[in-house]
Formats: C-alpha cells, structure tokens, sequence
C-alpha cells in the first residue's frame, strides 16, 4: 500500500547503456497519462519473476512535469535478489510490469541559491533528472559525477553534452578522485548539496560537509538499501492473527503482504518512515537496516521498518 | 518563554554556536549583548571567527558597547538604526560562504527582520540561531493598507500609515518578519477595546 494508484505499464524502449545498466521507457497500456512528477521521485515496481512478487523502488529519469513516458536505468549488481537481474534478461520492448505512483522523498530545494549535485556510479538517476530541471529553470548549479571507468558512466557522454562545463567527472581507474573538501569550500550561503551513490560515499560526502560547517537543513541524501538478507524466522501480525515465514532473501514487507496484508510503505528502502511498525514482542534480537530510526529508537526496540529490518532469532509479534 | 496556539507564531531558543561553523556572523540589539557573551564570551578562537553587527536600543545597559568592545571579536560593525544594521548585514551575507553561522538577538521586533534577511540569502530559518532579549515590541503589517509599524507594544494599536485601529494577531509572516495587524472595529466603527500590552 504506497498510498498512490497502481498504473499497468508497457515497456516500449529497453537498452542496455552500458554492459551493466538497462534503460527502461514505458507508457501506459491504457494509453492515459502518467501522473507528472518532479526531478528526485522515484517509482516502485512490482516485477513477476515466476518466484515471489518483487517491488523494488526506481529513481525516474529526466523530469517529466508534464506527464509523458516513465524512464528508469536499472545496474544488474551481484547481490541482487534477483530484480535487476529479471529486469536485465526477462524485461524487454511488450513487457508489462505494474509501477506506483511516484513519491519524491528527494525533491529539489528550490529556495537554495546554488545546488551542488554529487553522484557516484547509478546514483546518476535522480542527480540527472535534477540537473536537467535545474538546467531548465536557469538555476546555478554544478554536477560531479564519479564513476569506475567511462564504459560504466553511463549518461556520461550525454551529460557532457547537455550541461558542458557544469559537469565533471571523475573516473577512479585513471585515479581521478571526487575532493568533497575542495568542492565544499568557496560555495556561497544558500547553496544545497545533494548526493546519491553508494552507502560509504553518501556517509563521506555528508561527514565532509557537516565538517565544514554545513548546516542539516542544506544536505540532502538519497539512499534506498536493498533488504538485508538472513536466516528466515517467524512474524505473527497481532491484530489480523495471520502468521508468515520470512524467507532468506525476503524482506518482512514482503512476507507480509505475501501473507494478504496490505501494510504501508513509500520507499521500502529504509529512507521514508512509512512503513515503521510497532514491535509487540520478539523472540531474539532486532536487526535495523533502516536510515529513519534513531540510534536510541533503534536501541529500545520497540518500532521496526518493516520494508530493510528483520529479527535475528524465532520469533517477531507485530502491532499490524 | 513566549507561546501562543498560533502555529506561525515564532519561538526563540538561546544562541549556541556550531564549533564546526567556518564564519559567525551576529546580528545584536543592544539587550542581546548579554545572551551573546553567554554564549561566546571567553572562547577566543570561536570570537576571531566572528563578525559582529550591532545596534543600540534604549534598554540596554548602559555600558554595552564598551563591553562588546572588550570580547575581541574579529570585526564590529556599529549601525545607528536597525534599518542601516540590515544593510550591512545583508552586504555581508552577499558575500558569506556555506559554513558562515548566523545568529540573532535582540527583541522580536528585529529578530523578525533579521532572519528575513538570512532567510533572503538562502539560509534556512532553522539554522539561524535565534534568542530573544530585551523588549516584546512587535513589527506589525497592517493587512489593510500592507504598511509596516515597527515598535509595537500593545494591541490595539494604530497603523503607523493609515491610521486604522487594528489588532494585532499572533499570526507571523516569516518572509516579511511581522506580525498580522487587523481592524478592530470594522464591524462597529469606534468600539475600540482599551489597549493591552503584550505579556510574552
Ligand atoms: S517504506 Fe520507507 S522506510 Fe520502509
């Protein structure tokens, strides 16, 4: 339950951009419109793999505000739980997948002066999608964009094109390195910072600032975490007296609603706060993965986020 | 402590300084003197990184600047008026950097103008420390005829431009730092309530 409406979607462009990133468009099979949305949101798809029903959370590219086609890029990664890797062999032109509305839990801050926009590897999604609203806009901003090698750049050359000297890239094998200081230092008040990347990139980019002085209110961060996997355990939902396993590589949220039980969610990425669930009791020890809890929330135990977090032990009872 | 059920009504906390800020920039209301030496009097490496606008106000103590003088801030710009003190502090958040801290004392009245000000230059209000001394004295924006009275004690009170008697809300407008001024005898011309002055 996202809050939104569901759309039933047909893949009509499908590409790989690089050996390990797949660009998707889709349009409505109804032929109606998408709803528009804002440089930042994200969509969530609902993929049949034959197994167990996925639903993943997928930056939309390029701005639409007036409520076209649907673009997303998805990296095909090692540890995946079998999304990406569906989307890179199984999805292609005639597939139809279903998708939610888009919610931007990453919108662009328009009352900054300046935006500095940081992206490592597929972290491009959303930086370029507010690049170019910002580009459209005439708004000042800069763009560093850290990549592995060129080939794995993707959107790098297009970028280029697009936003010239406002681009630079970096690209680790030539040992070109992302100088978060230096960027930082000469930026005027009123400039926002906005990142998205990998986990350890996102925690240095923002540590570097907070040390420069910048304020909270100015950074700005998009993280969705894939579901940490683990050994499988029991949860028994209080309220509707359903009982479910969550498997190995399930996500709580998803052996619940497996279960028939629509619980909410926005992001299932740990980012959002949606889907924080009251922990009844629990038979061995909370595992949270999640970005919203504080550490002292995280410590009582008595909340989870459904859609990262899981029990390490036999047993969870939830207030759902 | 100044409440109210009025949600835009704005409340004040005590100025604490980010020892991680590159830059202090203070903007002080005569009163205010003494919540600024609480909060960096002593620290000389945290007063060497502050620039300091100031300007008097009738309550304050009498030996204020001297006192100010005394902290050895990095830089002291004295302005006559509140309206000059927003001059140069907007001349100086022009040319701030991110890392630059703003904080503001002094009575509502010049809080308010002071974090539009900030505000203005694309910092965000909550992290603009604020702590309020000295008067309760009110900008107020007359709804009628949008003209601005500073100074206000007492509700009601007349606007300063077309002389209408008005209320004064605890409705607040951020953007303009003022207070919500209303007619209040609109419906029955001349009963006018006795005024009252404001107790937080
Ligand atoms: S759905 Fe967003 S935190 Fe779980």
């Amino acid at each position: 339950m996202s809050g939104g409406e569901d759309f039933r979607v047909r893949v009509v462009e499908a590409e790989n951009v690089t050996p390990t990133i797949r660009r998707l468009r889709m349009l409505r099979c109804d032929g109606g419109a998408l709803p528009p949305y804002a440089a930042g949101a994200h969509t969530v798809l609902t993929l049949e793999t034959g197994g167990p029903k996925l639903r993943n959370a997928y930056s939309l590219l390029g701005s639409t505000l007036s409520g076209g086609a649907y673009e997303i890029a998805v990296l095909r990664t090692e540890a995946s739980r079998g999304g990406s890797a569906f989307i890179h062999a199984a999805v292609g032109v005639g597939t139809e997948l279903t998708l939610s509305t888009p919610v931007n839990l990453f919108p662009v801050h328009h009352l900054a002066r300046r935006h500095v926009l940081v992206a490592g590897g597929i972290g491009i999604t959303p930086i370029a999608a507010m690049a170019a609203e910002l580009s459209a806009m005439n708004a000042p901003f800069e763009l560093h964009y850290a990549v592995r090698d060129e080939a794995l750049g993707a959107f790098a050359g297009d970028l280029a094109l697009r936003h010239g000297a406002k681009l630079r890239l970096y690209v680790s094998r030539r040992q070109e390195r992302l100088a978060v200081r230096e960027i930082l230092q000469h930026q005027p008040l009123g400039t926002h910072l906005y990142v998205c990347g990998p986990e350890r990139m996102i925690e240095a980019v923002l540590g570097d600032a907070r040390a420069a002085g910048w304020p909270e209110d100015s950074l700005h961060a998009e993280r969705f975490l894939a579901p940490a996997g683990g050994e499988p355990f029991a949860v028994r939902l209080a309220r509707s007296g359903l009982m479910a396993t969550v498997g190995e590589h399930q996500s709580l949220l998803e052996a619940i609603e497996a279960a028939g039980v629509d619980a909410p969610y926005l992001c299932r990425g740990g980012a959002c706060g949606q889907c924080e669930t009251t922990v009844v009791a629990a038979d061995g020890s909370l595992r949270h993965h999640d970005h919203f809890l504080s550490d002292a929330e995280k410590a009582a135990g008595d909340k989870i986020m459904i859609c990262v977090s899981r029990l390490e032990g036999r047993e969870l009872v939830l207030d759902l | 402590m100044l409440l109210s059920e009025i949600k835009s009504r704005p409340t004040y906390g005590s100025l604490s300084p980010s020892p991680l800020a590159t830059r202090h920039i203070v903007a002080i209301e005569g009163a205010g003197i003494k919540a600024f030496e609480a909060a960096f009097a002593g620290k000389a490496a945290l007063l060497g990184r502050t620039t300091v606008v100031f300007t008097p106000s009738p309550d304050m103590p009498p030996d204020t600047l001297g006192r100010l003088e005394a902290l050895g801030v990095d830089a002291l710009h004295v302005s006559p008026s509140v309206e000059t003190l927003l001059v140069r502090l907007a001349g100086l958040l022009a040319t701030a950097t991110m890392g630059t801290e703003l904080s503001v004392t002094g009575s509502e009245n010049f809080i308010g103008q002071a974090v539009a000000v900030g505000m203005a230059h694309g910092i965000g209000h909550r992290s603009i420390a604020t702590e309020h001394s000295g008067s309760l004295a009110r900008r107020v924006q007359c709804v009628h005829c949008k003209g601005f009275t500073g100074g206000v004690t007492e509700s009601p009170v007349a606007c300063g431009h077309c002389g209408l008697m008005l209320l004064v809300r605890d409705h607040y407008s951020r953007r303009l730092g003022a207070f919500m001024g209303v007619c209040i005898d609109a419906e029955a011309p001349g009963d006018i309530p006795a005024p009252e002055a404001f107790h937080a």
